[in-house]
């Protein structure tokens, strides 16, 4: 067990400074803080700003977890607390269907429905003209991706919660949500917290239902309608064509390095939360 | 005062409780007895309507308590779960503080609109179970950090908090070390001045020492009720006397 999780905490390190090693050549160039501010973006003149990929990383995870969080924790509230059993044994496996669908099927439904739909009907009413591939489109599949995991999650944790407990609090004279709101979630807080960041590493990682519909244009989105080109787009679009430039090759690894730190970030982030709070109750 | 009549329960098909004609005394101990699964528990469920929780569940008959029926269909089931309140086996502390607990069911049913007095009636309920000596200056801190005695007397004070007037125990002192169970047991005596209390109890000795009145189940069904003298000393049932022999051998 121990020689396990040394062995994967070892592999962590090992990708970290594989990746570092590989992204040297575009380090030396440049300070770390240009590269990740800088906009500009001309691999032939090697000049490589990856602020409009972080920005469009940011964007298109935080509107799907936006929008995945509240559908996810309603929908697992009514499983769990509300629902008859009869709509359990239906939807239970539906969520396994959708949770295991590849994550194409996604994008080719955000292309085949959500992208006409934001260039038709929710565009006009705020500007002249969009293609619908928007961090819009890009925020909806992914979150429409994270929901059946994320509901998953949720109905475990609720599920954990001891029967007597929710007695105790009904026995008091509370209703159901009261009960819900107050104990339930209160009790599975931590669990909550953990499985939202697990979800929004999961929509940052997420590579081909995004680049489908994010539009895949160059520049820092400076609201919903506008297209976006997050990390993962950018290295598996390019990952063929940059053979051919040294440079590029690196830049395109300092790229995939970006997201692991963020991503890695997030999790110690929530990990020292989620100890705080069973620190408190325990 | 509570009348049971003619109370059947149904589980999916199974009969559970079979007419059940019983009157549950104020401020007084009533002691529910009978081998296990005979259904003490249901039916102590059925008085405060947790049973509701339960899925593919019939309830036919009446409960009327002070002189409202709680099966009725215009029963307010939360006030007469304030009403009604809930001691179960294992204590079963809220997530959060020990104030918090106690407090708890006053926010809920609104009880007090100024904080002082909130603060005041959680102290006042805390000693009342004895426990605010205890728990000096760690009223603020995680309930679960109690020992289960105190859990259990925390469980208590909550339930009084809401100003009940009927306390269900089901084997509230089972779980507990010898001395807090004494401890919980004398509180029971002590507070049937102010509330009447069901029990159900599987030590004969405990229902002796504390009940006024005994009830003893069988299969689902009651098979005998009455004051614990009459039911103790002389039992009218054979079933009943099988059942006292047996279990004092
Ligand atoms: N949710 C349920 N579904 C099906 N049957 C149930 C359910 N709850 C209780 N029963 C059945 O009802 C009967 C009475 O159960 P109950 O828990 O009331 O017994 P009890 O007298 O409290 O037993 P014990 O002394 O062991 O606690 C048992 O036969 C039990 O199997
Ligand atoms: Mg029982």
């Amino acid at each position: 067990m121990l020689v396990l999780t040394l062995f994967s905490v070892l592999f962590v390190a090992v990708m970290f400074v594989g990746l570092y090693l590989k992204s040297a050549p575009v380090l030396e160039g440049k300070s770390v803080w240009t590269l990740l501010t800088a906009s500009e973006w001309r691999p032939m003149k090697g000049e490589f700003g990856f602020f409009p990929f972080i920005t469009g990383t940011l964007w298109a995870t935080m509107v799907a977890i936006l929008l995945a969080l509240p559908v996810s924790l309603l929908t697992a509230i009514y499983l769990t607390e509300y629902a008859k059993p009869v709509v359990k044994k239906f939807v239970f496996p539906a969520l396994d269907i959708l949770a295991g669908l590849p994550s194409v099927i996604y994008g080719v439904w955000g292309v085949l429905v959500i992208v006409p739909w934001i260039s038709q009907r929710v565009a006009p009413h705020f500007v002249e003209f969009s293609t619908g591939y928007t961090v819009m489109a890009a925020g909806i599949v992914l979150g429409v991706m994270v929901i059946p995991l994320l509901v998953s999650l949720f109905i475990e944790i609720f599920s954990s919660v001891p029967k007597e407990l929710r007695e105790a609090s009904l026995s008091l004279g509370a209703t159901r949500w009261q009960t819900t709101r107050r104990v339930v979630l209160r009790q599975t807080l931590p669990g909550i917290m953990a499985s939202t960041v697990l979800a929004i590493s999961r929509a940052m990682g997420e590579t081909i239902a995004v680049l489908m519909v994010c539009g895949c244009v160059i520049g820092v989105p400076h609201g919903l309608l506008d297209a976006c080109y997050p990390l993962p787009a950018l290295i598996a679009n390019n990952y063929g064509e940059m053979l051919s430039m040294p440079l590029y090759e690196s830049a395109l690894m300092f790229a995939a390095l970006i997201l692991f730190v963020v991503v890695l970030i997030f999790n110690l982030l929530s990990r020292m939360v989620l100890y705080r709070i069973e620190k408190k109750n325990a | 005062m509570i009348e049971i009549q003619n109370l059947n329960v149904y589980i999916k098909d199974n009969h559970i409780l079979k007419n059940v004609n019983v009157t549950l005394p104020e401020k007084q101990i009533t002691c529910i007895i009978g081998p296990s699964g005979c259904g003490k528990s249901t039916l102590l469920r059925t008085l405060n309507r947790l049973i509701d929780t339960t899925e593919e569940v019939r309830l036919e008959g009446r409960i009327m308590v002070d002189g409202q029926d709680s099966l009725g269909h215009d029963a307010e089931v939360t006030e007469l779960r304030r009403k009604i309140g809930l001691v179960s086996q294992r204590p079963c502390p809220l997530p959060m503080s020990i104030f918090d607990n106690v407090a708890y069911g006053c926010r809920i049913n609104k009880m007090f609109k100024k904080r002082r007095e909130l603060i005041y009636h959680v102290r006042q309920n805390l000693r009342a179970v004895g426990l605010l000596d205890e728990i000096k200056g760690r009223i603020r801190t995680p309930a679960a950090r109690l020992s289960i005695g105190q859990q259990q007397r925390l469980c208590l004070a909550r339930s009084l908090a809401v100003q009940p007037a009927y306390i269900l125990a089901d084997e509230a002192t089972s779980a507990l070390d010898p001395i807090s169970a004494k401890t919980v047991e004398d509180l029971f005596v002590k507070l049937k001045e102010e509330y009447s209390i069901i029990m159900v109890t599987h030590t004969l000795r405990q229902a002796l020492r504390i009940a006024d009145n005994v009830v003893f189940m069988y299969l689902g069904e009651i098979i005998e009720s009455g004051p614990a003298e009459q039911v103790f000393h002389h039992p009218q049932h054979e079933l009943t006397q099988k059942y006292l022999a047996g279990a004092f051998s």
